[in-house]
């Protein structure tokens, strides 16, 4: 019986290999695991070795080779969430199901697995259940839904409150997410009716038209990178392709952030649009907006919007009446995989495989998405673009600073009366942020999530832009009751340990002796020499061929850049060299196992 | 002036990085000469009989006795070298590290094909004077401050050679890229 569903799934897909993240995911739903059979039929119909479909399924957090339980329940062991109560709340699901993290219930009926942050920052501690999203989880909400789980309820009829604001409660989505649009602005705002631009506007205008806008905005990507948009479209749109690709980068793993997920909730039709835009300009017929795994709830409710829009012609052939303008657009769902929000990593994954990070050049512009030239940009960038063509690039260049022009839109969570999508002009100091909203006695800021750069109140006074402070959006904040080293940086190393995806040396391997030597420190073991060896070590990182590996050491050196005391209060005085080794814990273990009694 | 004293001792190694400096040849005359040798395999002393300037460490850390024998090493020598693989990152030694030393010793006495059915009393060696195993196989600079570090599996003749001559003489070491290319 398994292997028709596994054989519709790859008829389904068309026997093809590209699709094998699709085929992987679809079998792991219905099946909760992929089975060896199963990876042996599919490596046969869609002819991969076998090895390659193997190393898919092992690369990505959200594809198992063994049951997963048939209530699956992800909980979300972000920094965020522990500071929310997550601790408690994973102890209570523990003692409720009756098995550790990372087990299933002997009878199979409960799985239960940690994940890195699932986009609600704002609403924690939220884990996902058999892909659907419970917020702000007490031990008192634990012991309900396991109670459910185990008189076989219905996922989707375990919610106790209301659904979530405005689209969250729409027919498609039925869930229980908030937005929290706490500030609102050109990409957020309500007074636009999508559909214009591509109706009125682009018929009247040529590609390089759409791209000498998009270009005289200034706008730069919003993912993180900051790369001008206009003249990555003018790269597309010059490099020699008989097809070429549109990607939307709604991947946003970088923990702390969650307004992808709000636009895509709000705004899809402006994203949609977006899409367009840079479908004409730089000449595609395809676009693929890759999802994360994690807003797969959001599923139902996308491709209903991508219907419609086909029903008005905003898709499909001939578009707002340009003879030849053909475009639609595909959802791709990734499966748990933080690396993938890098844009060559991305496209791999794309196309069925492991998301490893490609050497560039070339870039994909050049060479992408199935070796074509392939624009990759953020949700927010391609909203953006939107308004741009509606008010005009001199118009949006106005907004925020000279160079770092319009908006952005910030997630912020933590400390902070309220927490949730401000968008705001480039330019607003930290300080200004912290009072919009109101945050006080502030000992620290995760600005840019674990990539980027812990901040202290000697820096508060730097401004939001890409020639400062630049960030893809996170704003984690910290009051004086947290203990920065000990839950923010351990976890955030944790996470890259966890989501280095192996290829370099240095991200694969430093990474976990960074965290020993953090450990070593915070057992009072550390010396300072051990503060030199991890400043030395820092630079190793920048040999790492992605983002992710240049910056996975950041959570500890800019938390030793910026908060060196916090380090040097730990450290033992007066020793020039300690390496923590402790013969009577490394020999219990065996004395043990052999029944004798250590002597030293 | 009195010559500088040497000392080496194996670890949990092969004895290839001890072979390997033999390996110098006529070289060895020569090294007499220039240091005298004080605890060493080499040398049969079992305890050191004074201070010594410099110590080479072949091999990680397996056992207790590995680790009170490093501790002595670094009491006694003013500068410490771990030489080899195994020294400096566990070596093969090491392999045995994502497995629980549980598990080892069962496979060892217990499961093992060669043991399964013939260790009737079921007994995993334990008497006092075996030296007490650790939960793994730990580089030498993880127990004790180490000076210098010479790779190779073994590090050649020559290696070893020009590292303690630069040791002695306090010339700058020469590391041609033939000594120090593996592959």
């Amino acid at each position: 019986m398994g292997n028709n569903k596994v054989q519709s799934a790859i008829r389904k897909y068309n026997q093809d290999k590209t699709r094998l993240m699709d085929i992987l995911i679809e079998i792991q739903k219905d099946e909760n695991h992929i089975s060896d059979e199963a990876a042996r039929i599919i490596s046969e119909k869609l002819e991969l070795s076998i090895v390659d479909v193997e190393q898919t399924i092992s690369f990505y957090h959200f594809l198992s080779r063994e049951s997963q339980g048939k209530y699956t329940i992800y909980l979300n062991n972000s920094v965020v969430s522990n500071m929310m109560g997550g601790k408690i709340v994973a102890e209570t699901f523990e003692n409720e199901v009756g098995c550790k993290f990372g087990k299933v219930t002997d009878d199979g009926l409960i799985g239960l697995f940690d994940t890195a942050c699932i986009g609600m920052s704002d609403q924690e501690p939220a884990a996902l259940i058999n892909g659907n999203v419970f917020i702000h989880l007490t031990p008192f909400r634990v012991k309900e839904i396991v109670r459910d789980m185990r008189a076989g309820k219905d996922v989707k009829k375990m919610h106790t409150s209301y659904l979530g604001g405005s689209q969250n409660k729409s027919e498609y989505l039925n869930s229980v997410v908030r937005n929290n649009i706490m500030r609102m602005g050109p990409v957020l705002s309500d007074d636009y009716n999508p559909g214009t631009i591509i109706m009125k506007n682009l018929p009247q205008l040529t590609p390089e038209q759409v791209i000498e806008e998009v270009k005289s905005s200034n706008i730069r990507g919003r993912g993180g990178a900051g790369f001008p948009t206009g003249l990555k479209w003018e790269f597309c749109r010059k490099a020699k392709g008989d097809k070429k690709y549109i990607i939307c980068n709604a991947d946003e793993g970088e923990p702390g952030t969650f307004k992808d997920r709000v636009i895509l909730t709000e705004k899809p039709k402006l994203l949609i649009e977006g899409m367009v835009i840079a479908g004409y300009s730089i000449g595609a017929t395809e676009g693929i907006l890759y999802l994360r795994f994690e807003y797969k709830y959001l599923e139902h409710y996308l491709e209903n919007v991508l219907k419609e829009a086909r029903e008005k012609n905003l898709l499909g052939k001939d578009i707002g009446g340009i003879k030849g303008f053909h475009f639609d657009i595909r959802i791709q769902f990734g499966a748990g995989a933080y690396i993938c929000g890098e844009e060559s990593a991305l496209i791999e994954s794309v196309e069925g495989k492991r998301g490893e990070p490609r050497d560039r050049p070339p870039f994909p512009v050049e060479k992408g998405y199935n070796d074509c030239p392939t624009v990759v940009n953020n949700v927010e960038t391609l909203c953006s673009t939107v308004k741009i063509m509606l008010n005009g690039g001199e118009w949006y260049s106005s907004l925020g600073t000279p160079e770092s022009t319009g908006t952005k839109v910030l997630s912020i969570s933590g400390d902070c009366r309220y927490p949730g999508i401000y968008e705001v002009e480039w330019g607003l100091t930290i300080t200004d942020i912290l009072d919009m909203v109101g945050s006080t006695d502030v000992q620290a800021i995760q600005v840019g999530g674990p990539s980027g750069s812990l901040i202290g109140p000697e820096e508060f006074e730097r401004k939001l832009c890409y020639s400062d402070l630049v960030t893809g959006g996170s704003f984690i904040i910290f009051n004086y009751n947290r203990d920065l080293l000990k839950n923010v940086v351990l976890n955030f190393t944790d996470f890259f340990i966890e989501e280095s995806c192996g290829s370099c040396v240095p991200c694969r391997s430093m990474t976990p002796l960074f965290k020993q030597k953090l450990e070593k420190i915070l057992s009072g073991n550390g010396v300072a020499s051990d503060l030199e060896d991890l400043k030395n070590w820092g630079k190793l990182m920048k040999i790492n061929r992605c983002g992710l590996g240049h910056t996975a050491a950041n959570p500890i050196l800019t938390s030793l850049k910026n908060f060196k005391y916090l380090y040097e209060e730990k450290l033992e005085r007066g020793k020039e060299y300690e390496t923590g080794f402790n013969l009577e814990q490394a020999v219990s273990e065996s004395c043990e196992a052999t029944t004798r009694v250590p002597e030293f | 002036m009195s010559k500088p004293v040497l000392a080496t001792a194996t670890l949990a190694g092969c004895f290839g990085c001890h072979m390997s400096l033999l390996d110098i040849d006529e070289k060895i005359l020569d090294l007499i000469e220039l240091v005298e040798f004080n605890k060493s395999p080499l040398t049969d002393i079992k305890n050191f009989t004074k201070k010594c300037d410099i110590g080479l460490i072949e091999g990680g850390c397996c056992n207790s006795e590995n680790v009170h024998v490093l501790k002595d090493f670094r009491k006694n020598c003013n500068i410490l070298v771990s030489f080899g693989e195994c020294a400096i990152m566990g070596g093969l030694p090491a392999f045995r590290n994502p497995i629980p030393i549980k598990e080892c010793l069962e496979e060892a006495y217990l499961n093992g094909p060669s043991v399964k059915g013939n260790n009737k009393s079921g007994i995993i060696p334990n008497d006092e004077e075996i030296p007490m195993m650790l939960d793994k196989v730990y580089p030498c600079h993880e127990i004790v401050k180490i000076d210098y570090f010479l790779p190779g599996c073994p590090p050649s003749a020559e290696l070893i050679w020009n590292a303690l001559t630069a040791l002695i003489t306090g010339n700058e070491m020469e590391l041609p890229y033939e000594v120090i290319k593996f592959d």
